[in-house]
């Protein structure tokens, strides 16, 4: 996959892109009543607990569905495969799946993490075969 | 009548703009629209004291409302894509029905095919989450959730691609009756058409997913205290409902279970019918899927059994579950918002207007549109007196 446009970045989502730069993936955690949730939000949309801390999350998960992308966008080689991956503490992630070839994949099969560096020193979580 | 029943509000206007390759700006196919469904009800500009419309700009409602010459005291530009007509008829008729608006018009157009202004790919704000945590990833919007979606479908209940290939199939039946749609003269489809078709975002292949298309309509809502002093077919809006479900990919724990089983529930309450009592169903057909997901659950059929349920041509034209009669977004016009349009050819077919694909004797009819990535589902129930 050819070089990606940076994500961007803002303060609440900031410890989160700042774990990816040592491979390190984590999970917004509410402090309040132990819910995990992804993407990182300013609220718990379980209790609406506002004090939000982090947890370490095993890297592990299953694939929930996927597809692959057959006509690439900008920046992307097609074939490549965009997932729902469901990891093992609960919360869902999109990503790619990488290392197995494209037409390969099914449903419910286990995966775990691998990083994509990016060029400021951040890398995306994607997933391969476990 | 009596004073409620005089401010209740029916649908007595409806048109397309010109569809297909137009050539013309999204404000002139949007006057075709609501002229159009004005003329029809035997009504002109100078009644509409109501507007609602999407897409047309920053200020949709606003600026229509300008080039139009009209200043609404009632306006409407909820973007909730392709279900947001139904959300406007809900809207439309309480505000009637509360005596804030006499007569409204929702509308909508599009040049996106004349203009080339559709993209497969990333429409992603840069300050929402999804530019940070979806985008990087490639999936192509709303393409590549539908194809998740479908994914999984396969999955838990056993259907086969072919299967997923009979919605188009019917689809193109229809069209083949609707002179207008945009697949008219194209002859039949079949599975293996749409099976071998070029994938794009597996396992959907071009045959799954809707046309690119110009287009649009308008419907025009009054009281029917008016509606009785014009020489015009009221339909009533017997019931309707929505839901909003997320607009992250990642954020629906279950991706089977639409907004549609909300929605749905609401309308059908409202109504005081249930599914066995609609004669005619509209069903946005973005994709393939959209319309298995979305039948059951508006409770058509059970949740899993949708791809079982429309085996055997029930779905197409002399099958005994009339589905999609213009030809859908899949073959006779989808413009984006495809939801207008639903309800222009459910009130057709409720006024017996359709010609070769009327279905006979409908009194009732469902419209469903759904938005952005299975995001919104609204749900409106019409009828005709019997």
């Amino acid at each position: 996959m050819s070089e990606l446009e940076l994500p961007p970045v803002d303060d609440i989502t900031a410890p989160w892109w700042d774990a990816t730069r040592n491979h390190e993936l984590i999970i917004q955690t509410c402090n309040a009543c132990g819910s995990m949730q992804h993407y990182p939000r300013a609220v718990c949309v379980v209790c609406g607990g506002m004090d939000l801390g982090w947890s370490p999350a095993s890297g592990v998960g299953v694939v929930d569905s996927f597809t692959v992308v057959h006509r690439a966008l900008p920046g992307f080689d097609a074939p490549y495969v965009v997932a729902r991956v469901r990891l093992a503490e609960g919360p869902i992630v999109l990503t790619n799946l990488i290392d197995q070839d494209v037409d390969a994949w099914v449903c419910d099969v286990a995966v775990s993490v691998r990083w994509r560096d990016l060029s400021d020193g951040r890398a995306l979580p994607v997933f391969g075969p476990a | 009548m009596s004073e409620d029943q005089g401010r209740r509000a029916v649908i007595v206007g409806v048109a397309e703009c010109d569809l297909g390759v137009t050539n013309k700006s999204i404000l002139e196919l949007q006057t075709q629209a609501v002229t159009r469904a004005l003329a029809d009800a035997g009504l002109s500009l100078h009644d509409v004291d109501g507007l609602a419309c999407t897409s047309v700009a920053r200020f949709s409602t606003t600026q229509l409302a300008d080039y139009l010459g009209i200043e609404p005291v009632w306006s409407d530009s909820t973007f909730a894509g392709g279900s947001a007509f139904e959300m406007f008829v809900a809207r439309a008729a309480q505000a009637i029905e509360a005596g804030q608006a006499e007569t409204i018009v929702i509308s909508f157009a599009s040049n996106q095919r004349s203009a080339k202004s559709r993209s497969m790919g990333n429409i992603y704000e840069p300050h929402t989450p999804e530019a940070q945590f979806e985008g990087p990833y490639g999936p192509l919007y709303p393409l590549s959730h539908y194809g998740m979606a479908a994914q999984r479908y396969l999955h838990e209940t056993g259907a086969t691609r072919e299967d997923l290939a009979e919605v188009a199939v019917a689809a193109r039946q229809w069209a083949l009756l609707n002179p207008k749609a945009f697949r008219y003269e194209a002859g039949p489809l079949s599975v293996e058409d749409v099976v071998g078709g070029d994938l794009i975002s597996s396992p959907l292949t071009a045959g799954d997913c809707c046309l690119v298309t110009d287009g649009g309509g308008a419907i025009v809502l009054t009281t029917a205290e008016r509606a009785a002093e014009l020489n015009v077919t009221a339909v009533n809006i017997l019931g309707y409902g929505e839901s909003t479900t997320h607009t992250s990919m990642a954020t629906p724990g279950d991706l089977l279970s639409t907004g549609a089983y909300v929605s749905g529930e609401q309308a059908f309450a409202m109504a005081g019918l249930t599914p066995a009592d609609i004669d005619v169903v509209q069903v946005y057909d973005s994709f393939t899927i959209t319309v298995l997901l979305s039948l059951e659950g508006l409770g058509f059929c059970e949740r899993g059994t949708a791809w079982e349920f429309i085996k055997n041509g029930r779905i197409a034209p002399g099958g005994d579950f009339p589905l999609n009669t213009s030809g859908g977004g899949l073959s006779y016009c989808h413009p984006g918002q495809f939801g207008v349009l639903l309800l222009v050819e459910a009130v057709r077919q409720l006024r017996g207007e359709c010609g070769d694909r009327q279905v006979a004797g409908a009194k009732t009819a469902l419209a469903h549109g759904t938005g952005g990535i299975l995001s919104t589902s609204a749900t409106v129930i019409l009828g005709v007196d019997a």
